[in-house]
């Protein structure tokens, strides 16, 4: 195989157990977004846009829907003859088989498909933020600071920076101390899960994590405090733009309405920066003779017989003669009954919400209604939250 | 049926059928409800009834098309054996011949090579969603030499249409090129499935006569030699051949369940695949009874119209019973109503444009008004 500048690691394992009932059923890296897309597409566009066309995803909770998702990597541009996407779920070995027990294990059971591509660089990348990011810009900083190692950070509210891993950087960007959610920060330069390494000094310092026991084998917890430990070239890199943890409910569905802005914060459909995702074979979506719609986003094979207002409608979805659909977010092929009230509230894929049904929540108490649910007019009532 | 069949898409078959919008193109790339090509629905129908092998006779005009099916992969067709393949047209070095016979005598090659036993002949320029899966076991249960598809008209009408008269049976016993069409007419949906090798000998004994034309000079003309049956289409079926037949169309996509049985049935209706980002509508959108693709921002007043993918919809723009097709910007206060608006036309603000209801304004591609 012909030697590669710059590889991507995507880990797209995570459980995403903060985001309860959406991930019962599928990796948090497959959980839909802004209409059409999955998180997972923005890392991957990401890659694509900047020119990396080798990507490994590393997959390993509930991964069927999210392997049968990334296919091919078609939709990426990433069905190459050399490269494109790698699916890497855990293997068994001769001494048995492992489950990727943290981050930069996942990595490091991973060293043998980093040496087939033998790359320069690896970039690490986790699969659970919304943003659109030039990583090429990011490569170019980090040679030339000479570093080692570059790390993604943005600027956060000084009284949110105690929630994240905090980079006390010099004044010429280089990181002297990293702190893991303090209680008092010194700066608030949160790092974003972005990692550029040179590759044979991550090999070392993975090879060397692998061995210590009393490791949890994490980047944020314990590679890069090794590497600080050390003294080595460590930089940050300052991201200015759009970047949200979709980690949560209230997160997901607070970047959900982030889009429905009258100017979004970020384009989806930048002509210089697409975010990409497969494509269904659906036809554009039907706006029925009473329908109303405000401020909202609604995707193809729809069909909108009721209200939808300030909402998120993802492909497929059949809303009902006087149903209301507020400040919500609908997920593919979910079918809303007649003047059901869906208020507050994420409704994940294929469920069926009766006629005269009510899922309602609240701002800070968003209802979630988990995947394939049925939610009748009687049962409903009783899961009123807020 | 899959690997018995092979399939043929004859984009000859009046290409220039509506030349106010397919003056650059072939009639069977003219743009449908909101994001596919004419051609979309006969390559799907295929698709999903098994066949992939697929030879398309190429038009006079064949650069759009070749830009829309490309490799074929968005039909699932860009494969190792089989697949899709482009049959070239061939022109009469005289100009004596015109007529669709000469390409496919030209391209016999491609059917002797290919190995399966049927051929399936279609047209460009319908819009159906048909399982010809059932219509092979009708064929072999009648021991036909071709089986023609037919739909029962619904209203009377002019045309180019082909009618078929059939016996009780289904036996066709007579066929006519652009008669009037009358309420209850079997009208041919361009369709016909026979043996290759009676395809092949058609083609070959019609051309070396000094035929043209593949319908006239190989079946009309010859019809006493072959049993033909017709199998009728119960479906939703429509011819597009003239601006109102393009336009009434595009209004019946309109209606829900058509719209349902030809998109979401559990056969897909595929197209060239595009990025876009879901539909975003303003504060100020209102949009009734209308078709709106991805990519469309709208911020004004949509009724009974079909919008393509990426239409831009200004405030206090008013449109009604249109098509607007990819691409367009309508700005601030225009109104539009009984138009089709080609790719990438742009209307600037407080323009008023206004076509007849049974036959719309057509403002061409890339205008600017």
């Amino acid at each position: 195989m012909a030697k590669t500048e710059f590889l991507a690691m995507i880990l797209a394992g995570g459980q995403g157990s903060r985001l309860g009932a959406l991930t019962k059923k599928i990796a948090k890296p497959a959980v839909p977004f802004g209409g059409k897309y999955r998180i997972i597409d923005f890392p991957l566009s990401n890659c694509a846009n900047s020119g990396i066309d080798k990507v490994g995803v590393l997959t390993q909770y509930r991964p069927l829907e999210l392997h049968n998702y990334l296919g091919t990597g078609s939709a990426w541009d990433l069905d190459k003859k050399d490269g494109g996407v790698f699916i890497l779920p855990p293997y068994a070995r001769e001494k048995g088989a492992d489950w990727y027990r943290g981050t930069a294990d996942a990595i490091y059971q991973n060293l043998n498909f980093i040496d087939l591509m033998d790359p320069d660089y690896v970039l690490v990348l986790s699969g659970d933020h919304i943003y659109t990011m030039d990583y090429s810009w990011m490569l170019e900083d980090h040679k030339r600071n000479h570093a080692e190692a570059t790390i993604g950070v943005i600027e956060v509210p000084w009284e949110e920076a105690p929630r994240f891993g905090i980079m006390n950087t010099d004044p010429d960007g280089r990181i002297n101390e990293f702190e893991e959610k303090p209680a008092k920060p010194k700066s608030n330069l949160a790092s974003m899960g972005i990692y550029i390494f040179n590759a044979d000094f991550l090999k070392r310092y993975l090879e060397e994590d692998a061995k210590d026991e009393m490791s949890s084998h994490d980047f944020g917890k314990n590679i890069i405090p090794k590497m600080l430990e050390d003294k080595a070239r460590l930089y940050s890199y300052a991201f200015d733009g759009y970047w949200k943890d979709v980690g949560t409910i209230e997160s997901l569905w607070q970047a959900n309405m982030d889009l429905l802005q009258e100017e979004p914060p970020f384009m989806l459909d930048d002509p210089d920066w697409a975010v990409y995702s497969s494509n269904p074979s659906l036809p554009p979506h039907y706006v029925g003779p009473d329908a109303e719609i405000k401020r909202s986003m609604i995707s193809e094979g729809s069909m909108i017989l009721g209200n939808v207002e300030h909402s998120v409608i993802f492909q497929g979805v059949k809303i009902g003669k006087g149903a209301v659909v507020r400040d919500s977010v609908v997920m593919p092929f979910t079918h809303i009954g007649e003047n059901a009230v869906i208020d507050h509230a994420i409704v994940a894929q294929n469920c069926e919400i009766d006629d005269n049904a009510k899922v309602v929540g609240s701002e800070g108490a968003i209802t979630v209604v988990p995947e394939g649910e049925n939610v009748t007019a009687a049962v409903a009532s009783d899961k009123q939250v807020g | 049926m899959n690997s018995s069949v092979m399939g043929i898409i004859n984009l000859q078959y009046q290409e220039n059928a509506v030349q106010e919008l397919s003056k650059n193109r072939s009639v069977a790339s003219v743009p449908f409800a909101g994001r596919y090509r004419l051609i979309d629905f006969a390559v799907s129908s295929m698709v999903n009834s098994g066949i992939n092998h697929v030879g398309v006779l190429l038009p006079n005009k064949p650069r759009s098309i070749l830009d829309h099916l490309r490799s074929g992969k968005d039909w699932d067709l860009a494969l190792r054996h089989n697949g899709l393949f482009y049959l070239p047209a061939v022109e009469d070095p005289s100009g004596a011949h015109e007529g669709d016979l000469r390409s496919f005598y030209h391209n016999l090659d491609f059917f002797e090579h290919s190995k399966q036993k049927y051929v399936l002949i279609t047209t460009g320029n319908f819009i159906y969603n048909i399982d010809f899966d059932k219509m092979l076991r009708f064929h072999q249960n009648t021991n036909a030499d071709i089986t023609a598809v037919y739909t029962i008209a619904a209203e009377e009408m002019d045309g180019d249409s082909i009618v078929l008269e059939t016996a009780e049976n289904g036996l066709v016993e007579d066929i006519a090129m652009k008669p009037v069409t009358y309420e209850d007419s079997k009208v041919s949906l361009g369709i016909m499935l026979t043996e290759k090798s009676t395809f092949v000998d058609m083609v070959r004994v019609a051309f070396e006569h000094g035929g043209s034309d593949f319908l006239l000079d190989g079946i009309v003309r010859r019809m006493g030699e072959y049993t033909i049956y017709g199998y009728r289409h119960e479906g939703y079926a429509a011819q597009i051949n003239s601006v109102p037949s393009y336009y009434k169309a595009s209004m019946d996509a309109l209606r829900p369940e058509i719209w349902e049985e030809l998109f979401l049935s559990k056969n897909a209706i595929y197209t060239k695949i595009k990025d876009g980002v879901p539909v975003q509508y303003k504060d100020t959108a209102k949009v009734k009874n209308s078709l709106i693709a991805n990519g469309c921002l709208v911020r004004g007043e949509v009724e009974n119209s079909i919008l393509f993918r990426g239409v831009n919809v200004g405030e206090g723009v008013k449109i009604k019973n249109s098509i607007i097709m990819q691409k367009c910007d309508i700005e601030d206060n225009s109104i539009v109503e009984n138009v089709i608006c080609d790719k990438n036309v742009t209307i600037t603000p407080d323009k008023w444009l206004k076509g007849a209801p049974n036959y719309p304004l057509i403002i061409s591609k890339n205008v600017v008004i």
